[in-house]
């Protein structure tokens, strides 16, 4: 009964999804406020509907109702409760749910918190966020019911994938989508200001702690999703270039773009038709993945289980979406010419060179990612596009990113003279290469990427560190601490955000030019040295879990005669789906982590043991803290400054 | 309308374009790169001989097939009654690379086991399918550690390869022959070479 | 590279103030494990190779991550031949022979892949040209929106005495 209710709820919510996409766009249309106000109650309706229904599949896995399909492959009675729970979108249905869930939370964030936006504006941007809506919940109802029994109902289920069993699993798919489907509104926000021909700096401003918090999202659930990988797979590798990655990295890379346009949309007014070309394209890089994870065109990792007839439907869906937003586009934006100007020496120019290049980014992760498609559709042969490309493509073109991001804080809006500007950067430049050619010697690792990548990161270490200290010799106060006080939280975030790409920098350089791994064979009371460790291995004892059964290795770790602590790697079988796993231990430190996973046993009694040693790693982990705290920053930051306009006039009246 | 603002729109297209192709293909289907090029040569023990050992020369001049198939292969076991048929009507000859019969058996620790002890273990087993399936083959041969199978291009079994009179490789079939791919596809194609030959 | 270098070089570097390689004495009587493989040197180019070819029967790992039999198999295959002396080309060459393009994870640059790999290229030249452009023509209206001629005529304009208009321009929001 309750799965039917759960199905049920899903076509009300369709329902309420139509009215939401109709009416208020209608009501703009025709300047009729009753209809716009449909908009906001509308958006709750679907809201709740779409969260009872995700909840009564939910209640299917708690309860471990195993006549309806999705339950049975997904879960098992001996599945631990939260791994039922997050079994919900562990595959494609599921994850479709959370998707259309996302989707909802988000328009009824913008429908509560929008309240001072124009009506008619209003309207508009819940009306395309319903059209989007009716796409995921048809999809869902048409191609992929979660809720389809199965009749007679399985006795026992399938378990959920073991690579999915896990805690980082628990939280990286609603991150991921929160970021992904948050762009939506970025996107509904351009779409209604192409309808209305309104892109000015308000609508620049509305948008911009939206896009903000879609891009904190994401950027917390790729960096997630990397962890996930490196403790999850046993080998240690954090980023591999698969098709799902990067399908979530384009939409990440146009977006960093999109957050940076707005922002000179809003100050300086221009870039307008730019800006709505990077809203609607980093949503639509958003559906693509959509697109790329489920039809099954591409072979990854991480893809669902495929059906040509889903395909179809996302790709229709995605050239109404897309293709209706890009005509628009192409109707409304020749009015957007102009703006503000400025010299071809500014922050402007420095923003809109950056903004070219992490859309040639984006544009050349994509040729990579589907060039194997176009060459097999031509009849070309087939190929395969891996890490190596990628690399040699990402490297080259995101160094000038990196040395622009840092320059580009230094120049004036507007205008600027380009010779005192290098004077002013100059000595951390050079200081920079020094740093990075030093390092590298030092480390005893002197490749070309080694030396650009330290060089690339002290740049941005050293640039923050000036740009920091010419603010603070800039503001007028008594002391450093009261004109720290007085910087505004937004720059407070860029400062932070790009200071964390100099950390991630530091991370993968480091670990990508350092790491080391020994594979061994080892018998209880056998010690291992490596890279200055010693391992003392203490045996292998039997740890069975709920579901699975495990060995579980007991290696002392010792740093010259410090006992470090014990590392337990395991080796489990899942028992429903008989799936071996690794479980990877690791000791986790500053400045390097010790990572062991626990092989076969051989005939001989020994247990192969592989040890890997990560220097920085947690630093790639630790710059995207940096990047999300920084875009946090940057957000609340906008929303304090709305509600202090709102305060203003209150305290204009109390001072008058 | 500005034809500039229209660019975005036109690229979006295309790659719709592309991707809807895509839909049709198979992206995991590796097309081998030995079509129209000799056939690895080999030479390996015979299934019902052990002493005997079968090479390409001895089926020069003929049009033949060569099916990939090991007793632990699920989707052999599909593929097989069409073999049978065909052997049946004796088309073509076919031939049968028995691949990793142990070793590519997951259930079995081939580690564990002296090479005449795997060698005896991959006859019984793979005697004993035939005899319980039915027997379409010529004769087979034993690729017990899979470096055969490596030299064809061998990704997933069932595969089956024709050759033609001059030992070359003509066409790679990947997965199981079914009715209709062999009425198609195959036979055609056979009955072209031959003509040719 | 071997661990001791690699910590030599830290302490040279001083980025880990103090750390010292000391025998682990605790441990230091316990007999010491042996590497799974003979020749580690060698391991280090099986797996680096191995990190660049695709296991053909996997979703999408290369044969270094996959455990499936056929990416054992290569494995061996080019563990064994690297062995034998021959080069990693040489390896490459034999297993595209047998499999084709699809293995490598880094396609060769060829005529079918020329867009892959100079697309990137063309893309950054198509986005300076435009960059410059944009650029060229913003600096343009600046220049004309700032020139002095500007100027004056605005000046006469306010004191109402201009005879002419000054442009036909459309004035820029």
């Amino acid at each position: 009964m309750i799965p039917e209710l759960g199905h049920f709820a899903l076509v009300l919510a369709l329902v309420i999804a139509l009215v939401q996409a109709v009416v208020p766009l209608l009501g703009a249309h025709r300047n009729r406020l009753a209809l716009m106000a449909v908009g906001r109650p509308a958006a709750l309706g679907q809201f709740l509907f779409t969260g009872f229904s995700f909840a009564c599949l939910t209640w299917a896995f708690v309860v471990n109702d195993f006549s309806v399909e999705y339950v049975a492959m997904h879960s098992n009675t001996a599945t631990p409760l939260i791994y039922r729970i997050t079994a919900v979108w562990g595959s494609h249905e599921g994850s479709l749910l959370l998707w259309a869930l996302t989707l909802s939370l988000w328009t009824v964030a913008v429908a509560v918190f929008s309240r001072n936006l124009p009506e008619a504006f209003v309207a508009r941007v819940l009306g395309t966020l319903g059209w989007i809506a009716v796409g995921f919940l048809a999809f869902m109802l048409v191609t992929s019911n979660p809720f389809t029994r199965l009749i007679p109902g399985a006795a026992e289920g399938r378990d959920l994938n073991p690579l999915l069993q896990d805690p980082g699993m628990i939280i990286h798919p609603p991150l991921l989508y929160m970021g992904y489907v948050g762009f939506s509104v970025a996107f509904a926000f351009a779409i209604a200001a192409l309808l209305t021909g309104r892109l000015d700096a308000a609508w620049a401003r509305w948008s911009r702690p939206w896009t903000t918090a879609a891009w904190v999202f994401l950027t917390a659930g790729i960096a997630l999703g990397s962890g996930w990988a490196y403790y999850e797979l046993g080998w240690g590798g954090w980023w591999f270039w698969d098709p799902v990655e990067n399908a979530s990295f384009m939409p990440w890379l146009l977006g960093t773009a999109l957050i940076h346009s707005l922002a000179v949309t809003e100050k300086r007014g221009a870039f307008r038709s730019w800006t709505v070309l990077l809203a609607i394209g980093a949503f639509s890089l958003s559906l693509l993945g959509t697109f790329l994870v489920r039809s099954g065109v591409l072979t990854s990792v991480h893809a669902f289980a495929t059906d040509p007839r889903r395909g179809l439907f996302i790709l229709a869906f995605l050239v109404a979406v897309i293709g209706v937003s890009l005509l628009l586009y192409a109707w409304r934006a020749p009015k957007l010419a102009g703006g503000g100007s400025f010299a071809f020496v500014s922050r402007d120019t420095a923003l809109l060179g950056n903004n070219v290049l992490l859309s040639v980014v984006s544009a050349s992760v994509l040729l990579g990612t589907l060039y194997p498609l176009f060459l097999d559709a031509l009849g070309l042969g087939k190929l395969s596009v891996g890490p190596p490309y990628f690399e040699a493509v990402f490297v080259p073109l995101m160094t000038p990113v990196v040395v622009l991001m840092m320059f580009g804080p230094f120049l004036r809006w507007k205008g600027d003279e380009l010779m005192p500007a290098l004077r002013r950067v100059a000595p951390a430049f050079v200081a920079s290469i020094l740093i990075g050619l030093g390092t590298a010697f030092a480390v005893g690792h002197v490749s070309w990427r080694t030396v650009l990548g330290l060089a690339l990161a002290a740049w941005v270490v050293l640039a923050s560190l000036q740009l920091l200290a010419t603010r603070l010799r800039e503001r007028a106060g008594a002391s450093a601490a009261s004109r720290l006080a007085t910087i505004p939280a937004a720059w407070w975030g860029m400062w932070l955000a790009h200071l964390g790409v100099g950390i991630f920098i530091i991370g993968v350089t480091m670990v990508g030019s350092l790491e080391n791994n020994l594979d061994v064979k080892m018998k209880e009371g056998e010690r291992v040295e490596f890279s200055g460790y010693t391992l003392l291995f203490r045996g292998v004892q039997d740890a069975p879990g709920p579901n699975f059964a495990a060995a579980r290795a007991n290696l002392e770790l010792f740093r010259g005669d410090v006992d470090i602590g014990t590392l337990q790697p395991e080796k489990r079988i899942y028992l429903a789906q008989q799936m071996p796993m690794t479980e990877a231990a690791l000791d986790v430190g500053l400045f390097r982590d010790v990572y062991v996973s626990l092989g076969e046993q051989l005939e001989d009694g020994s247990w192969i043991v592989s040890l890997h040693y990560k220097p920085f790693i947690s630093w790639i982990w630790a710059g995207c803290v940096l990047m999300a705290l920084g875009g946090i920053l940057a957000a609340a930051d906008r929303r304090y400054r709305r509600l202090a306009e709102r305060r203003l006039p209150a305290a204009a009246v109390q001072a008058a | 309308m500005k034809a500039k603002f229209l660019v975005p729109l036109a690229l979006f297209l295309v790659l719709v374009g592309f991707l809807a192709f895509g839909l049709r293909l198979d992206p995991r289907e590796v097309p081998s790169p030995l079509i129209d090029k000799p056939a690895p040569a080999f030479s390996l023990a015979r299934l019902d001989d052990n002493s005997q050992r079968f090479g390409l020369e001895e089926m020069r001049g003929q049009v033949w097939l060569l099916n990939v198939w090991a007793s632990w292969c699920v989707a052999c076991r599909q593929e097989h009654p069409v073999l049978v048929d065909l052997a049946r009507r004796q088309v073509v000859p076919v031939v049968g690379l028995n691949y990793k019969e142990v070793r590519g058996d997951g259930a079995i620790d081939a580690r564990r086991l002296a090479p005449e002890q795997e060698l005896a273990m991959a006859v019984e087993r793979a005697r004993g399918w035939l005899s319980a399936h039915g027997d379409p083959y010529k004769l087979s041969v034993l690729d017990l550690d899979g470096r055969v199978g490596i030299d064809f291009g061998v990704y997933g079994v069932p595969e089956t390869f024709l050759i033609d009179q001059r030992g070359s490789v003509r066409y790679k079939h990947i997965g199981p022959i079914t009715p209709e791919s062999l009425e198609k596809v195959l036979l055609p194609k056979i009955e072209e070479l031959k003509r040719a030959g | 590279m071997p661990a001791d270098r690699f910590l030599r070089a830290l302490r040279g570097a001083a980025f880990i103030g103090g750390c010292l390689l000391v025998a682990a004495a605790f441990a230091a009587d316990a007999p010491t494990a042996k590497p799974l493989v003979a020749d580690p040197a060698l391991e280090a180019r099986v797996l680096d190779l191995s990190h660049k070819l695709r296991c053909l029967v996997c979703q999408n790992q290369s044969i270094a991550e996959s455990h499936a039999p056929l990416a054992v198999d290569l494995r061996d295959q080019v563990r064994e031949q690297l062995a034998a002396g021959r080069s990693e080309n040489e390896v490459v060459d034999y297993l595209v022979a047998r499999y084709g393009d699809f293995v490598l994870y880094a396609p060769p640059f060829k005529a079918t892949t020329l867009l892959l790999w100079l697309g990137p290229a063309a893309l950054l030249l198509a986005g300076a040209g435009w960059l410059a452009i944009r650029l060229r023509s913003r600096e343009r209206e600046a220049a004309v929106t700032l020139s002095e001629a500007e100027h004056r005529r605005a000046r006469e304009l306010l004191a109402g005495n201009a005879a002419v208009p000054p442009s036909s321009k459309e004035p820029r929001s």
